[in-house]
């Protein structure tokens, strides 16, 4: 038997992105809506209490909640974190303090980013205003960030910035100038490393020599190709090298008409599954070099590499005389 | 297997969902939910104090782009205070998470349970979020119908099945929908020639033959044999349910028809006591995303001979007005929010059982299974409910 | 809930907790650890009646990443079997209620997580509300820092306070081959470090881990043949809280203490725990899990003596492991009653409790069944 060498684990990055759709309700909507015209909307709970930023189900009495009221822009910060290394996406890229704020009229919290010089000129207790951002779309980045704010709750220094503060919520009908923001765009990215661990490891550099490892289970004895660390119906580890192929038949397949996105494939093309001799299951693969409407099931085919390919481009006909379905119907 | 621990009977006695659509731009993640579990709250006539625990269940988190939701939807599902269990199987998902629900009644844990499922698939994409590139993998060549059409292929070739059962099943699946108001797809001018002539996608794969992508959700309330005596309306009752997983890909498996899957059913069916399953079951609403699959599942389950699936279907049993209607709501042929495709089945057999299914009822349905797969068919949850009380 | 049927914890296994492994798939980093487990009891995973898993597809990076680890099972011929998209101590409860019921004597359960693949508190941000808080990307440790500086300001604790819970934590964990962060500086050292998020220090925050770990479930006699000193499990219950930081309130945790209460934790007559296993990621979230499980400062109990989360902290395995080493102080003699807790969400939303015992000297068959307490108070239908 070959034993399977140790060799360093495989490694890449994987970066999963994308930039999602989300539909807001009515309640979120008009938050959002009002964000983006300089208005600060809660809403009245079951217990009488404004939840700033609005929720759209009571988180006591999960009853639905509609009724609107307007809180002002000024705040008190009830507690707080100093972030001295901003990551991406954050609201700020300098060190700034993470605050949760109670916004005057409000009777819960908001989280969102204190601008701030270093974490000693931040306290629990502090007064704080909304920085709103320059241009503003319906998202909770309408917030640029808080600022210090010297002045008594509810005070009367509006000036043109906005409709200024107050202690008591106003009932507000959620109704702004201007078209609706019902939906928000929500990039995302996430960065990951990302290792297929030992067995395939091993198996993708056989295969960059052209060479196709299976692994042998020390139980049942069938040959995994590709390797991925324990026979799946046995839950052992599988670390006995063979060799398969090179050859191997079609067990099944389906012919593609359709254009994958992420492809460059001219279609019509076969997609098959392929049992490589010596192997215990089939592997996928895209087969050509006859007519498509030629493929059949028990075709004898072979590996025909690209240059720089990772894996076989496609496997083409051998010439042999088609496999004999029971010699291929355990591989399925 | 413990002669001393009897089982609590459990009903189903509620039972919501959303009307069913591409994209639902009017609500939120939360206000999707809250849809489902409100309808499902209402059937009960129970409200959210009534309810002990939750158990949500959907497919992979990236869909939505939310890690862990169920953190999120604890306040709109009315879960402050309460447990919250998060399952996810994969396809099957939706019918677990009912199972994991019906386990909690039938234990004792809790009296009554509100459980949902769902997806909202237009948050993303759900092409992408099946296929995120894994680095070194070979990129499947083919998207989600070419993965499972070489089955498909298998299967004609092992039963010599005509091409053209699989039209049967999206005309049929397709017109049953007609008659639900929450299916996604109401395609009023549906023929069976237009079936035919749809793109050939995934050779043996037509277009009009696969699933959509849909945003919806499915909400039950399940409960005790208490609770069920207070149920405004019919319960359905829970006669067996079962969870049966096999490794994705291995030496020897039977992709056409997964030993999971049947032994899946044997244990439902043993629960249930049943045992011909053709004659006792009344409707079945099983997991078929590809026309095909009716056949295969046919034999599958066991309602079919091997290689005799494709003759039930052909001769019209499977019809809404058939002696074995299955997939009477339109199926997962005309609805498909990926999470809670499996919920619906499960709660669309309860429909069939409890005389709630209006315009698709199966006259007289007394017993009725759902069922759920996913993943590379290899994870499998199926339940069989009766208009009765299980016999103790 | 309290547990109407006997259910024991017969056996425990988990990697030694690292950083980043070398180059391990998550299969080929669980597989050793099904293979102790199983192993302990002399069972198959076939032999087993119902197999229940936790993890995190926004963990690994990758959809439906728990279908390749069940390759380390051995699921064939097909087994009965469920994963949550959760901690594996949920698995756990799911495996427990299973067994309740009367389906399964005996249940495998696991968990594993890489947090080394991507970048932790990052990822953890996706758990967040998505159209208020994840698009501000705040991270794990900030949010902690939040919930720190509220029990500072309310007097709870302070920074010095807390770096004795980290030298404690790291301290035990010398005796503990498992974890990955052993031994610690002495507090005023550590508190002459820089903050990493003021209030937190680094030393307040738990390390980033990949790891994994398994537990055997078993009723009755069955628990009583396959362990010498099975861990009973006395009650188990999980509670969520409102979501929105800014409605709780961050200094206390109303959910721990339901679930403890439900759990019979606070039953006079057994008496406090000897010993607590808590899922504190963070120093500062220990003392709010003290005050809710009325644990206190006293001697009395001893709080993670394997070190804690703050030792060794594989995502979505953590709470699992917590129920695990309580259940092998049971088992090594160390402890008769115990208290373990998992938790999930930003600062402390959701929690588990369960309460473990050993057998009663004198009861070794079957007498020492918990009360056969029905659910939420009903007063049953027995047939």
């Amino acid at each position: 038997m070959n034993p399977a060498p140790a060799q360093e684990a495989l490694h890449a990055p994987l970066v999963v992105e994308f930039p999602f759709t989300r539909s807001l309700g009515p309640v979120q909507s008009a938050f959002l809506t009002g964000l983006r015209e300089r208005t600060v909307l809660g809403v009245r709970a079951g217990d009488g209490r404004v939840l700033v930023p609005p929720a759209e189900y009571d988180p006591v009495t999960a009853e639905e909640i509609r009724d609107l009221a307007e809180v002002g822009q000024t705040g008190t910060v009830t507690t707080w974190s100093w972030n001295p290394a901003p990551r991406r996406g954050q609201p700020l890229a300098r060190p700034f303090a993470w605050v949760l704020v109670r916004l005057d009229g409000a009777d819960s919290a908001l989280l969102h980013a204190l601008d701030a010089p270093g974490p000693d000129a931040v306290r629990t207790g502090m007064r704080v205003r909304i920085r709103w951002a320059a241009e503003r779309k319906g998202e909770i980045t309408d917030i640029a960030c808080f600022e210090p704010h010297e002045g008594p709750e509810g005070g009367a220094e509006a000036g043109a910035d906005g409709p200024g503060e107050r202690a008591q919520p106003r009932a507000h009908d959620g109704q702004f100038p201007g078209e609706a923001v019902t939906g928000i765009t929500a990039p995302a990215r996430l960065d990951y490393v990302y290792t297929p661990g030992r067995a395939q490891t091993r198996y993708l550099n056989a295969l960059a020599g052209h060479h196709t490892l299976g692994e042998r289970c020390p139980e049942c004895r069938k040959v995994y190709v590709p390797p991925r660390g324990a026979c799946p119906t046995c839950g052992v580890a599988t670390d006995e090298q063979v060799e398969v192929g090179p050859s191997g038949t079609v067990t099944s397949f389906c012919i593609v008409n359709i254009k994958a996105k992420n492809l460059d494939i001219e279609v019509p093309y076969v997609y098959g599954h392929i049992a490589l001799d010596g192997a215990g299951l089939a592997l996928h693969g895209r087969i050509a070099g006859l007519p498509y409407d030629q493929v059949r099931m028990g075709l004898r085919v072979e590996p025909v590499w690209a240059e720089g390919g990772r894996y076989p481009d496609h496997y083409r006909p051998t010439g042999e005389p088609d496999a004999d379905y029971d010699t291929y119907k355990e591989l399925l | 297997m413990n002669g001393t621990v009897s089982k609590e009977p459990v009903a189903v006695v509620g039972i919501g969902q959303t009307r069913h659509v591409a994209a639902r731009r009017d609500v939120s993640i939360a206000g999707l939910v809250r849809e489902a579990a409100v309808r499902a709250l209402e059937d009960a006539g129970l409200t959210w104090a009534d309810i002990d625990a939750v158990v949500i269940g959907k497919a992979p988190d990236f869909f939505e782009g939310v890690m862990m939701p169920e953190l999120y939807l604890a306040d709109a599902l009315g879960a402050v205070g309460k447990p919250m269990l998060r399952v996810h199987t994969a396809g099957s998902v939706g019918g677990s998470t009912a199972l994991v629900a019906s386990n909690l009644v039938s234990a004792r844990v809790h009296r009554t349970v509100l459980t949902l499922a769902f997806e909202k698939q237009s948050e993303s994409n759900a092409m992408w979020g099946l296929s995120l590139p894994v680095p070194f993998q070979q990129p499947l060549l083919a998207g989600a119908g070419g993965f499972f059409a070489p089955h498909v292929r298998a299967y004609m070739h092992r039963t010599a099945a005509p091409d053209h059962i699989g039209s049967l099943v999206a005309f049929k699946d397709r017109r049953n929908a007609l008659k639900n108001p929450y299916a996604h797809l109401h395609e009023e001018d549906i023929t069976l020639e237009k079936v035919r002539a749809s793109p050939m996608l995934w050779d043996p794969i037509r277009y009009s033959e696969t699933c959509p992508s849909s945003d919806g959700a499915c909400a039950m309330v399940l409960t005790d044999r208490e609770g069920a005596g207070r149920a405004p309306h019919p319960p359905a009752w829970v006669h067996g349910g079962a969870m049966r997983s096999e490794p994705t890909l291995f030496a020897g498996k039977d992709a056409v028809s997964p030993r999971a899957g049947s032994d899946c059913a044997a244990d439902v069916y043993r629960q249930a006591g049943i045992t011909d399953p053709r004659r006792e079951i009344d409707a079945v609403e099983m997991y078929v995303p590809f026309s095909w699959y009716e056949p295969m599942w046919l034999e599958n389950l066991g309602f079919a001979e091997e290689g005799e699936g494709w003759k039930l279907t052909e001769s019209g049993a499977t019809e809404l007005d058939g002696d074995l209607p299955v997939n009477p709501s339109g199926g997962v042929l005309s609805t498909n929010p990926i999470g809670a495709s499996g919920m619906l089945r499960f709660a669309e057999a309860a429909l069939q059982v409890r005389g709630q299914a209006g315009d698709h009822q199966v006259e007289g349905a007394r017993k009725a299974l759902g069922h759920a797969y996913g993943g590379g068919s290899q994870f499998f949850s199926m339940w069989l409910v009766g208009a009765e009380p299980p016999a103790s | 809930m309290t547990s109407p049927r006997e259910v024991a914890v017969v056996a425990f296994a988990q990697t030694d907790h690292v950083r980043a492994t070398d180059g391990l798939s998550e299969v080929e980093m669980l597989l050793p650890v099904l293979r102790d487990v199983l192993g302990q009891t002399g069972m198959a995973a076939g032999e087993i009646d119902f197999t229940c898993s936790g993890s995190s597809d926004y963990l690994a990076g990758r959809a439906f990443s728990f279908t390749m680890a069940l390759d380390g099972v051995g699921a064939w011929p097909p087994i009965s079997e469920s994963h949550v998209e959760m901690d594996g101590a949920w698995a756990l409860y799911e495996a427990w209620v299973k067994i309740l019921t009367g389906e399964a004597e005996t249940a495998l359960v696991y968990s594993f997580g890489k947090s080394s693949a991507g970048d932790l508190p990052e990822v953890l941000t996706r758990q967040l509300d998505p159209y208020y808080v994840a698009p501000l990307w705040p991270d794990s440790v900030s949010l902690a820092a939040l919930q720190a500086r509220a029990l500072i300001d309310a007097g709870d604790t302070d920074e010095r306070a807390l770096a004795g819970i980290a030298a404690r934590s790291r301290e035990s964990a010398r005796d503990n081959s498992h974890a990955q962060l052993r031994g610690s500086e002495p507090v005023d050292t550590l508190l002459r470090g820089d903050h990493l998020a003021q209030p937190l220090h680094t030393h307040d925050v738990a390390p980033v881990t990949d790891g994994a770990a398994a537990v055997v479930l078993a009723a009755g006699d069955t628990a009583r043949r396959l362990s010498d000193n099975p861990a009973w499990i006395r009650g188990m219950d999980h509670r969520i809280e409102a979501h929105s930081l800014g409605v709780r309130d961050l200094t206390d945790s109303p959910s721990t203490r339901l679930a403890a209460e439900r759990a019979g934790l606070f039953d006079e007559a057994a008496g406090p725990p000897d010993t607590a296993e808590l899922h504190a990621p963070f120093t500062s979230q220990e003392v709010v899990l003290r005050k809710a499980l009325r644990l206190g400062d006293g001697d009395h109990t001893a709080v993670n003596p394997s070190g804690g989360a703050l030792a060794a902290n594989p995502v979505m395995a953590a709470g699992l492991i917590r129920i695990g080493e309580a259940a092998a102080r049971i088992s090594a003699g160390a402890s008769r009653r115990a208290v373990a807790h998992a938790t999930s969400g930003p600062c402390l939303q959701q929690n588990l409790v369960a309460v473990l015992e050993a057998t009663p000297a004198g009861a070794a068959t079957g007498t020492a069944a918990g009360t056969a307490a029905a659910a939420d108070g009903s007063e049953g239908d027995p047939e």
